[in-house]
């Protein structure tokens, strides 16, 4: 078993330094020459000369990526045009509120996709089924930026119910767990949410459905066992393939932030990255698209991991 | 030597001269899927989209790029914006049939793209197995370490706004996942024993993947891809919700949906139709896909 | 070919070389182990699915191959056929390099070793008619399109599915002892001079069975084919073949003419595999199992002779050193074992004398 982990992350570092070195390609497929990619339209030629020695433009392309690589990960990813302050300030700033937004829909995709999808498997083609269904193949064709839009539109503009924008009250800049921030919390969090929480349902029921449908469910009913028993060997059955997907799920609504964070004028990364395209301002947007790439490469391990935890089938191998 | 085998006893059920008639492949799928209400409803919503935007010059009622000062945000119903007016009084419902051009071809184009390019990459390495197929696989999973819509999101963003890059940006989410996909089916025909025959027969390797190894691949990549596109479709819409697909006076709906957003407070319904429009296809996408899939999926 | 229909086959026949004495296939020392995932690299576990094994085939001979489940049958006919690549040893084909490490095996000469496999759902080509399929292989060597369809036809004709109601069909509308045919006439369309047959009749209904065979037996004698047929049906097994041997966890234990090692077998595991058969007698109950234990894991292969540890007579020398194909002595030529039991002075127990030597 340690073995397999110790290969797992081993595995996992050629794709991380494959990752690095997209997001470092980033910056040389821009049009133009990398020094206006990096730099603002009015840098003095001595910024110029700096920043030529600093990133070695001159320097053949493998030794531009180590020097950019180690840099990062010393924490250095550069200034940002659009403000002029490191990146790596910006990113530290955002990142604490893309993931009180990740964990939050998080929490609410996977526990609603769980239940809604278990309840539809094992009342399979009742009603309840059918409206789950419904609700599973809208939300997988729903673009979540559009949701948002509705959100605003009937809770914000018609009801009144929550506020359209911002992560708090007056322009607040950072998330803490009172109510007024709680209310700038629900609707980026159904909108966030809404499309794992249908991928999540329709996944479980159909794990659930499976299981229920082998002979050995059968052979725990014919043996007398209760059903909430019954239910229990279920539920462990159906996890492994329901976990797996529920992380692939988080790492979508690190990918869908961009859109949502927008909508809603959410300061995420995903904001962070939307305005660092929107103002051209390549430093940004390679210092976000670092951290949030690692993030997920990191995640999509933990998860690897935990899915072999609770799958003994895998454990073996 | 021939005729002198007796009949054995499964030919002897067989009344003497039965004509089998056997109908193609493609065709017993096609059938089956028109038998199937649902994605019926949904591929004939999507034609008309489609023929809709293809016929725009035609069918739109008005001209997309005419600005109107006095139609700004109007209301659905006006007399002459049936579907309201946008920010700059543009008719709506003209912009929304045109839009289909631009939208649905950013959608669907990436996927072909990914599947011919993935196609081709995942088959190469399922059938060469080896080395081959762990540099190809490898290089896949790099780019399949990435969120996708994150990834489309970066590199259009570096490139720049604009049709082609949007394009090459959302092509390059698509290629990783097909090729997966063909490389697993592919894996698993190779070890088919006709397979191993053609092998043993001496036949090249490009003959054996022609006429063996595609017939047989192509239908669970085709599925795997046609369900891609729902997924492109709300991606590439969403690419130029951020400004990095055409650029403006174009119609495109994502585009719209994000100009229209400041019109939330005064014309709610309008602002949301764009975004209608993406909806609508994308499911219907997924059902047709679901469809297709359904009827390749019994066995004959 | 000759088919007596007045036409040519569209291939032409592959020569004799060598002439009767020489052997038509010699494979030596072919060896084929797979690595299992799992740990780190370096440490991960071996099947050793065929080891050192050693076969030749005479013209005109079938050899039959029997053993287990998981004795590495399978994968010793497709290191023969050329098919899987061998991580050692080489083939020779009627006294000519057919492979060696590192060689790759031309079109041409792939045509001479040809393959009938189980029927199976993946046998034939769901997509294609059996008459695209049989046209396929000449197709590849140059046979324009017409010629290779009424050559299918012929062959078709040959194994007895008549072409007029058969040719169209696609697999799926033939029964299992049709689809055979059609495996075995695709065999032949390249005109082999050995066949590999991989459980052929296994997977029948035993009427079906015995007609497939009849049509083999036919096959052999009027196109004077060689056969290395495998299966876990003595019966059959002992039916078709001239020689017999029999494999143990990749390697080959015993092998003779047929009748010889049915009626006298010298390998402890033969024994126990015959005596495993049930008899149709009520009054030869098999009282005690014959064999013991479960067959081993071919990962870890137990030291000397593998079946030591399911062998009524093992002793230590058995675990000490593996022994080697020999020729046992008091038996018709040819017959050969690996066992220590059987070698002269090797130390077992029951190991008969060396004639005029002191012990």
């Amino acid at each position: 078993m340690l073995f397999y982990v110790l290969r797992r992350v081993l595995y996992a570092v050629p794709i991380a330094i494959g990752v690095t070195f997209i997001v470092f390609s980033l910056v040389h497929i821009a049009p133009g020459d990398p020094i206006s990619a990096l730099l603002p339209n009015e840098a003095t030629q001595e910024m110029v000369e700096q920043a030529r020695r600093e990133f070695g433009l001159d320097k053949p392309l493998p030794v531009q990526y180590g020097v950019w690589l180690a840099s990062a990960a010393t924490g250095n990813l550069g200034t940002s045009i659009g403000s002029g302050r490191p990146v790596s300030e910006e990113v530290a700033g955002a990142v604490w509120n893309t993931v009180i937004l990740a964990i939050s829909a998080g929490l609410v995709a996977c526990v609603a996709g769980f239940i809604l999808g278990m309840v539809a498997g094992l009342w399979r083609d009742r009603p309840v089924d059918h409206m789950v269904s419904l609700f599973t193949i809208s939300g997988v064709s729903l673009p979540h930026y559009w949701l948002a839009i509705l959100l605003v539109i009937v809770f914000a503009v018609n009801l009144n119910w929550l506020p359209p924008l911002g992560i708090g009250p007056d322009n607040s800049d950072g998330w803490r767990p009172d109510w007024p921030h709680l209310r700038h919390l629900i609707l980026p969090t159904i909108a966030t949410a809404a499309i794992p929480m249908a991928v999540i349902a329709r996944t479980m029921r159909a794990s659930v459905v499976d299981v229920l449908d082998q002979e050995f469910v059968t052979t725990l009913r014919a043996k007398g066992l209760l059903p909430r028993r019954v239910l229990w060997h279920v539920i462990r059955n159906a996890l492994p393939t329901t976990l797996a997907v529920m992380g692939l799920q988080l790492g979508n609504m690190l990918g869908g932030s961009v859109l949502v964070e927008t909508v809603f004028a959410w300061p995420g990364t995903g904001f962070l990255l939307a305005s660092a395209i929107f103002q051209r301002d390549l430093p940004l947007l390679q210092g976000t698209m670092l951290v949030l790439s690692m993030f997920f490469v990191i995640l999509n391990l933990v998860v690897d991991l935990i899915q072999s935890w609770t799958d003994p089938r895998i454990r073996r191998a | 030597m021939h005729g002198t085998m007796a009949p054995t006893a499964a030919e002897a059920e067989l009344p003497a001269e039965t004509p089998v008639r056997h109908h193609s492949y493609l065709s017993v799928v096609f059938l089956r899927f028109i038998r199937q209400p649902i994605p019926m409803a949904a591929a004939v919503i999507l034609l008309v989209i489609a023929l809709a935007a293809i016929g725009a010059d035609v069918i739109a009622p008005h001209d997309p790029y005419q600005t109107r000062v006095a139609r700004r945000l109007a209301q659905i119903g006006t007399a002459d914006r049936w579907l309201g007016g946008d920010e700059l009084g543009r008719d709506v419902l003209s912009r929304l049939i045109y839009g289909g051009r631009i939208s649905l071809t950013m959608a669907i184009v990436p996927v072909a793209i990914g599947l011919f390019v993935g196609g081709f990459l995942g088959i190469l390495a399922g059938y060469a197995g080896g080395r081959v197929n762990m540099a190809i696989m490898r290089g896949m999973d790099v780019f399949y370490a990435f969120p996708s819509i994150l990834l489309a999101v970066a590199i259009a963003g570096a490139l720049g706004p604009g049709l082609e890059n949007g394009i090459i940006a959302l092509a390059l989410v698509f290629i990783p996942p097909i090729a997966r996909m063909a490389e697993s089916v592919t894996t698993q025909v190779r070890e088919y024993e006709f397979v191993i025959a053609a092998r043993l027969s001496g036949a090249s390797t490009f003959r054996i993947l022609r006429e063996h190894i595609l017939a047989n691949v192509a239908g669970p990549i085709l599925v795997f891809a046609s369900s891609q596109v729902s997924v492109s479709i709300i991606a590439a819409s969403g690419l130029s919700f951020l400004g990095l697909g055409v650029a403006p006076p174009q119609a495109d709906w994502g585009l719209m949906l994000s100009a229209l957003r400041q019109a939330i407070y005064s014309n709610p319904w309008v602002a949301a139709l764009p975004g209608a429009m993406i909806f609508i296809c994308s499911m219907c996408f997924n059902l047709v896909s679901d469809g297709i899939r359904r009827s390749m999926e019994v066995r004959r | 070919m000759s088919l007596e229909f007045g036409r040519e086959a569209p291939l032409p026949a592959i020569a004799d070389r060598g002439g009767p004495a020489q052997k038509l296939l010699t494979a030596n020392g072919l060896r084929k182990w797979f690595r299992l995932s799992g740990g780190l690299v370096g440490t991960r576990s071996v099947v050793r699915a065929v080891d050192d094994l050693s076969l030749s085939v005479a013209k005109g001979e079938t050899v039959g191959i029997v053993g287990e489940s998981g004795c590495g049958k399978s994968t010793a006919a497709r290191l023969m056929a050329g098919i899987t690549p061998s991580d050692a040893g080489e083939i020779v084909f009627d006294g000519e390099t057919f492979w060696a490490p590192g060689m790759k095996i031309t079109a041409e000469r792939r045509r001479a070793i040809q393959m009938v496999f189980q029927d199976s759902a993946s046998s034939l080509n769901p997509r294609m008619t059996i008459t695209e399929t049989l046209a396929f292989g000449p197709r590849a060597h140059g046979v324009p399109t017409s010629e290779a369809r009424a050559y299918a036809r012929d062959l078709l004709a040959a194994v007895g599915l008549p072409p007029a109601r058969f040719a169209e069909r696609y697999p799926i509308q033939l029964s299992g002892g049709q689809r055979q045919r059609v495996n075995i006439a695709r065999a032949i369309a390249m005109r082999p001079r050995l066949l590999v047959l991989d459980e052929p009749v296994s997977a029948l209904d035993k009427s079906v069975e015995a007609q497939v065979l009849n049509l083999l037996v036919r096959m052999r004698d009027e196109l004077g084919l060689s056969y290395i047929f495998i299966s876990h049906d003595l019966n059959v097994v002992r039916y078709i073949s001239d020689r017999v041997v029999v494999m143990y966890l990749g390697q080959v234990v015993e092998e003779a003419a047929a009748d010889d090692l049915f009626s006298a077998p010298r390998h402890p595991y033969t024994r126990a595999l015959f005596a495993s058969k049930p008899s149709f007698d009520p009054r030869n109950r098999i009282k005690v199992a014959p064999l013991l234990g479960d067959p081993p894991d071919p990962v870890n292969p137990p030291s000397g002779c593998r079946f030591r540890t399911r062998c009524p007579i093992a002793e230590t020398l058995c675990a000490a050193k593996m022994p080697i194909l020999a020729d046992v002595p008091d038996a018709p030529e040819g017959h050969r074992a690996a066992c220590w039991a059987q070698v002269p002075g090797s130390g077992h127990s029951r190991a008969p004398r060396v004639s005029g030597a002191l012990q």
